[in-house]
């Protein structure tokens, strides 16, 4: 039940996506979300989705798992469609009762909602593709010179990387403590929605306490392993770029001035 | 024959089935376990013992196969499921982490409270089970978490125990505990089990353990059963034991080791009485003993 989430899970795998740099697959997320947001017209978000799809289908994720992926957001997407659809201005296609539906908010709502799941899906790409670690170190290394600034990089992606690492863990730990509870005949099921809230403590509590008492185990592993923070810190596995990063920049930036050429100098 | 109490049919459990993570945990189980009886099972870690205990109270559901509890199969409503986690006392690996109470007491009493029982009743069961598992009634005011190890292991077995289970099924209750916190569980068990007449079932790592205090063993080998049959039975075959990478008990490792110095010791030692017994034999009546 808990051990199906598959957002922001990653999936191991040997293709050009999950070779790139985390910091190249960062930065283009970051190019790609630019870019769809200045995608105004038919071509623009063309381009898009074909970036989208060739990415998908060289990172050889399954549809099922990004179509999987998408469903907890079907709501919010349905909800942006339908509010863009009624409350457009414009040419009046269809109109009964209260309902109005103009040319224009047709296009948007059909704008909108692809521009969502594009968004997910090229976020989704980027951790189905990056490992944990890899994307924290990516991250550091991204955000080093905000140091310079006294904002603890290292502090923060070390906390990012354990809170990552530590979501399975809590999964499992949730699971398990919900069946010994169970087992006393604990019923997180049914009951009206005061009952139930009652209902989580005996499943809060041993798992607060649990994660206290892992977090200062964890501290004092730590600290007998000599580490004291960022400075000084080498990485055991060293970030390079390759020539394939360049090839992604290139393409990148090439998709992201290509689609900001087409909103401002119109087609 | 003797009235099963729980029987499983073709038991079969599949984790999550239908994606690349598939893992067979047990296939295809048929157990009876009788009334009464003390049953150890054992075998490797991921042989599949533990995924099999939580089929005998619901709270797994097999992919396919039954689990019947005097003759009932305990899936056949939500009811039934329900009520039979009151019959089935389960205590999971490590239940110390189960607690959660303001009091040793109140958490003792979540069970019984669960059951829908009157203060008077939940009262007694609280008393009763504390008192098998040596909670003293002074700690029945402490918070959970001030306690000890060893104590706080006991309180979580009381918190099964309280709701009166007919068969009473621990997960290797000593794991972790230092050997005179191990054997004052298991006398607490075995205690128990004399007083209340209940059936229990162990899962054990523990060969001695096993050999010294049930009536029946069930080895546990990939998610299917190897043998069945009483510690004698069981323990007459050391060498297919051994091949599947568990241990023997101490006995019976020291029975073969004179065995294979040419003592005529029998086959099928495994307590330290058997032993002592078997050498004695020797010692009196020279090498004519078998």
């Amino acid at each position: 039940m808990l051990k199906d989430v598959t957002l922001g899970q990653y999936f191991p795998g040997d293709t050009a996506a999950h070779r790139l740099d985390p910091r190249t697959k960062l930065v283009g997320v970051l190019i790609f979300i630019i870019a769809l947001f200045s995608a105004v017209n038919w071509i623009s978000y063309g381009i898009m989705l074909a970036v989208t799809i060739a990415c998908i289908a060289i990172s050889k994720i399954s549809i099922k798992t990004i179509t999987k992926g998408l469903k907890p957001l079907v709501v919010i997407i349905i909800l942006t469609g339908l509010l863009n659809l009624f409350y457009t201005q414009g040419d009046v296609l269809i109109s009964f009762w209260v309902i109005t539906i103009t040319k224009q908010g047709l296009k948007r709502a059909l704008f909108m909602t692809s521009r969502i799941i594009l968004l997910i899906c090229g976020t989704f790409l980027l951790t189905y593709t990056t490992s944990p670690v890899a994307l924290t170190s990516g991250l550091e290394r991204l955000l080093k010179p905000l140091s310079k600034i006294k904002v603890p990089v290292h502090e923060m992606s070390m906390m990012m990387s354990m809170a990552l690492r530590f979501i399975p863990t809590l999964i499992e730990e949730t699971d398990k403590i919900m069946s010994a509870q169970k087992a006393r005949g604990a019923d997180f099921e049914t009951g009206s929605l005061a009952q139930r809230a009652k209902a989580l403590l005996p499943l809060l509590v041993p798992l607060f306490v649990s994660s206290f008492r892992r977090a200062d185990e964890l501290a004092v592993a730590m600290e007998s392993r000599c580490y004291h923070g960022g400075s000084g810190r080498t990485a055991m596995k060293r970030l390079k770029m390759g020539s394939i990063d360049y090839l992604a920049f290139t393409l990148g930036f090439i998709m992201m001035f290509g689609v900001i050429a087409l909103a401002y100098f119109g087609l | 024959m003797e009235t099963a109490i729980l029987e499983t049919i073709a038991l079969r459990h599949v984790y999550s089935a239908g994606t690349p993570f598939e893992k067979t945990a047990i296939g295809c189980v048929d157990v009876r376990i009788n009334k009464g009886e003390l049953v150890a099972l054992i075998g490797h870690t991921g042989s599949g013992k533990s995924t099999f205990v939580q089929h005998l109270n619901g709270l797994l559901k097999p992919t396919s196969g039954q689990v019947l509890y005097n003759g009932t199969d305990i899936f056949a409503d939500k009811k039934t499921t329900h009520n039979i986690r009151y019959k089935v006392g389960l205590v999971f690996q490590y239940p110390e982490y189960q607690l959660f109470e303001e009091t040793v007491y109140k958490d003792i009493a979540f069970g019984p409270k669960n059951m829908k029982l009157s203060d008077a009743e939940i009262d007694d069961c609280v008393r009763e089970a504390a008192r098998f598992v040596g909670v003293g009634e002074e700690l029945f005011e402490k918070s959970p978490l001030e306690l000890s190890g060893g104590q706080k292991r006991r309180v979580a077995i009381a918190g099964v125990i309280a709701m009166r289970p007919e068969v009473l099924v621990l997960d290797e209750p000593t794991a972790g505990l230092d050997p005179k916190g191990c054997d004052e569980i298991i006398n607490n068990i075995l205690e128990y089990r004399k007083q209340s007449g209940s059936t229990v079932i162990l899962v054990t790592h523990s060969m001695d353990d096993a050999a010294r205090i049930a009536d029946r063993l069930i080895v546990f080998s990939e998610g299917g059963i190897f043998m069945d049959g009483s510690p004698h039975e069981v323990f007459s075959r050391t060498e297919d034991i051994l091949r599947i990478g568990l241990d023997i008990p101490a006995p019976t490792a020291i029975a073969e080791k004179l065995r294979k110095l040419g003592l005529p010791v029998p086959e099928g030692i495994y307590t330290s009485e058997h032993l002592k017994d078997a050498v004695l034999s020797i010692k009196k009546g020279g090498c004519t003993n078998a």
